[in-house]
């Protein structure tokens, strides 16, 4: 029925369940097996598959962005560390008196610089509550202070993307430095424990991971739910034909305001659950070409998909693994071709190549949205 | 009988009420000190050649360029000018493109549901549901504009005269009190513009409706005043007959 707001068809709903169990019941119980067994899961692979959920999360926040509103933010990475730096600052507080100087309020590297006490920022994040509240908080702010000055200007495509490189760039600058606070360009790492758990112990990163799928899903779904409402058929619209757009009457500002920010607080929360699972916060991850990388995983997966593009991250994160440890001077060259072909050859990405080609939809949607005319 | 007179006074007072207004590009005077006032209610053709302002004008009332100096008021006190194209488009002034604009990869049927006269924030946008009504309305305007049966193809996929349509279809379901047409009948069959004649017709006097027209044999089927623009200004006004045996307008614009 045309005008539907279903979050999913019947059938959407179906293979939806049948992946969150395999993920979600299947996955840990392989893992739970004895040593012995030949489909025993082994320890190493579940923070390994934790990361990539982590991964498709922030994939799924660009999809929402770029897929269906044509803005093609190119600092994402920025606010997946923030969410990341937000949780590594709960791990790092506690460590406690078994870090290396032994101190029990400040972070080794704070005793190392010799600062007398804990910076201000620093208040609060001994609570694992208050630091949940700033991984959605932080990257939220910052996507609404940012896009309204972005959108309000009216700056799009091409500008936007090259604007957003420029913000994650400058907060990389800013968290190498010593003096800023969050432990310079070595970042945060030697967590200990993670609510009283023992961060490395297989039931601990078993646990990491479910939460990280159940998060997954829950992005999945809250992302479907914009898109399928009339919001979503506003976005397309936008993205398609944004001074038209406005003419009848929709803020084209707030729209892009609310998803930016929406995508914003579900990138923060990919990079919280990132931290735990591979031990460390640095400032590499806030580097300009992480977030182009995100961009790369939803155009191989099918931009304006979710699905596709969940799935790209995890399959080019996979590729990267796998070519970063066997051939490591070549994996820089097969990302790029990667992004030229899918760019040339396969608009839609792997979702494109798996749906039914759909009559008349033929009109080829540009990278970025409109230009302004 | 306060109610009367407050009728009274609604309707002598212009609903679009533009003076001295100038825009300009680099130098060129697109408008220039244009003075125009269409009433509540009426239908007003505006004709002038390329690059007479015609579109400069349009952009103006809806908000997409703002004019140096002059007064654009709409309902009497209404100052356009301080307004952006959403405030605009809220107000009640609905625009139909010159290039047909239609939202591609959307279909027929939600082209019309994002026109539909409704609540337009952010919130509501994402909690709108549609209800029968809503749909009722959404299939009577497809009958209007002869898309019946057609509402889920995309609307990329539709014929050029059919985009315009279902444009014009957007401003009909949106419900604004002032329609600004420009060029509705460009690429339209002799059927088709005669159609698109006969609903102009029909709209008037309910809505106030602004065409923008080359087509001069549709602007004498509408039968309306008819303001000639030149150069940025009007340069005639008058009944189609009128303005068609003006030297000056006979100069410009019908002798080339």
């Amino acid at each position: 029925m045309p005008g539907r707001t279903r979050i999913l068809s019947a059938q959407g709903w179906a293979s939806f369940i049948a992946c969150f169990a395999v993920l979600a019941v299947v996955v840990p119980v392989l893992n739970l097996l004895p040593a012995a067994s030949p489909l025993r899961l082994s320890d190493y692979l579940i923070p390994l598959l934790g990361k990539y959920a982590c991964y498709a999360l922030l994939a799924l926040s660009l999809d929402l962005i770029w897929g269906y509103a044509g803005i093609l933010s190119l600092g994402h990475g920025a606010f997946f560390a923030l969410g990341g730096y937000a949780m590594g600052m709960y791990l790092m507080r506690q460590i406690g008196t078994r870090g290396v100087y032994a101190n029990p309020i400040l972070p080794d590297f704070m005793v190392f610089l010799n600062w007398p006490r804990l910076p201000w920022y620093w208040y609060g994040f001994n609570h694992f509550s208050f630091a949940l509240v700033m991984v959605v908080l932080v990257p939220g702010l910052l996507a609404l202070v940012f896009g309204w000055f972005a959108f309000r200007s009216r700056v799009s495509g091409v500008y936007l993307s090259i604007i957003t490189q420029a913000l994650t760039y400058a907060l990389m600058l800013a968290f190498f430095r010593n003096d800023t606070g969050f432990g310079g360009n070595n970042g945060l790492t030697d967590f200990k424990d993670v609510l009283g758990f023992e961060i490395q112990a297989p039931g601990t990163r078993r646990g990491l991971y479910v939460v990280s799928i159940i998060a997954l899903g829950a992005g999945f779904l809250l992302c479907r739910a914009i898109v399928a409402s009339k919001l979503g058929r506003v976005l397309l619209a936008l993205r398609d034909a944004e001074a038209r757009v406005r003419f009848l009457g929709y803020s084209v500002e707030h729209t892009k305001l609310f998803v930016f920010t929406v995508s914003a607080v579900i990138a923060g929360i990919a990079g919280a659950l990132y931290v735990p699972q591979v031990g460390i916060i640095n400032p590499s991850e806030f580097s300009p070409a992480n977030s182009i990388e995100i961009a790369i995983w939803v155009a191989v997966g099918g931009r304006g998909t979710l699905w596709g593009a969940a799935l790209g991250g995890v399959l080019v994160s996979i590729a990267k693994t796998w070519l970063t440890g066997s051939l490591p001077e070549v994996w820089l060259f097969v990302e790029g071709s990667l992004f030229v072909l899918v760019t040339l050859a396969l608009p839609g990405g792997i979702a494109g190549l798996l749906r039914k080609p759909s009559f008349g939809r033929g009109k080829r949607v540009p990278l970025v949205g409109e230009q302004p005319r | 009988m306060t109610h009367t007179v407050h009728e009274g006074a609604a309707s002598s007072r212009p609903l679009l009420y533009l003076d001295g207004v100038t825009v300009s590009f680099d130098g060129f005077k697109a408008l220039n000190a244009l003075s125009l006032v269409v009433e509540n209610g009426e239908l007003r053709s505006i004709i002038g050649p390329n690059g007479a302002g015609k579109t400069t004008m349009m952009d103006v009332v809806t908000g997409k360029t703002r004019p140096e100096t002059g007064t654009v008021l709409y309902d009497g006190d209404v100052d356009l000018t301080r307004l952006d194209e959403t405030a605009i488009a809220n107000l009640g002034i609905g625009r139909k493109f010159q290039r047909p604009t239609v939202f591609e990869n959307l279909s027929v049927f939600e082209n019309l549901e994002l026109a539909q006269k409704n609540q337009r924030g952010t919130w509501q946008t994402l909690r709108a549901r549609l209800g029968p009504g809503l749909r009722e309305g959404i299939a009577r305007t497809l009958e209007t504009i002869g898309l019946a049966g057609r509402e889920s193809v995309p609307a990329g996929a539709l014929s050029h005269g059919q985009k315009q349509w279902l444009e014009i279809g957007m401003l009909l379901i949106q419900d604004q009190r002032l329609l600004l047409l420009d060029e509705p009948v460009a690429g339209m069959t002799d059927r088709e513009t005669e159609a698109t004649a006969e609903l102009i017709l029909a709209l008037a006097g309910e809505r106030t409706i602004i065409v923008v027209e080359h087509d001069m044999e549709f602007v004498r089927s509408l039968g309306a005043r008819v303001t000639v623009l030149h150069e940025g200004s009007v340069l005639a006004e008058g009944s189609i007959d009128h303005v068609q045996s003006d030297p000056a307008v006979i100069e410009v614009y019908l002798g080339r």
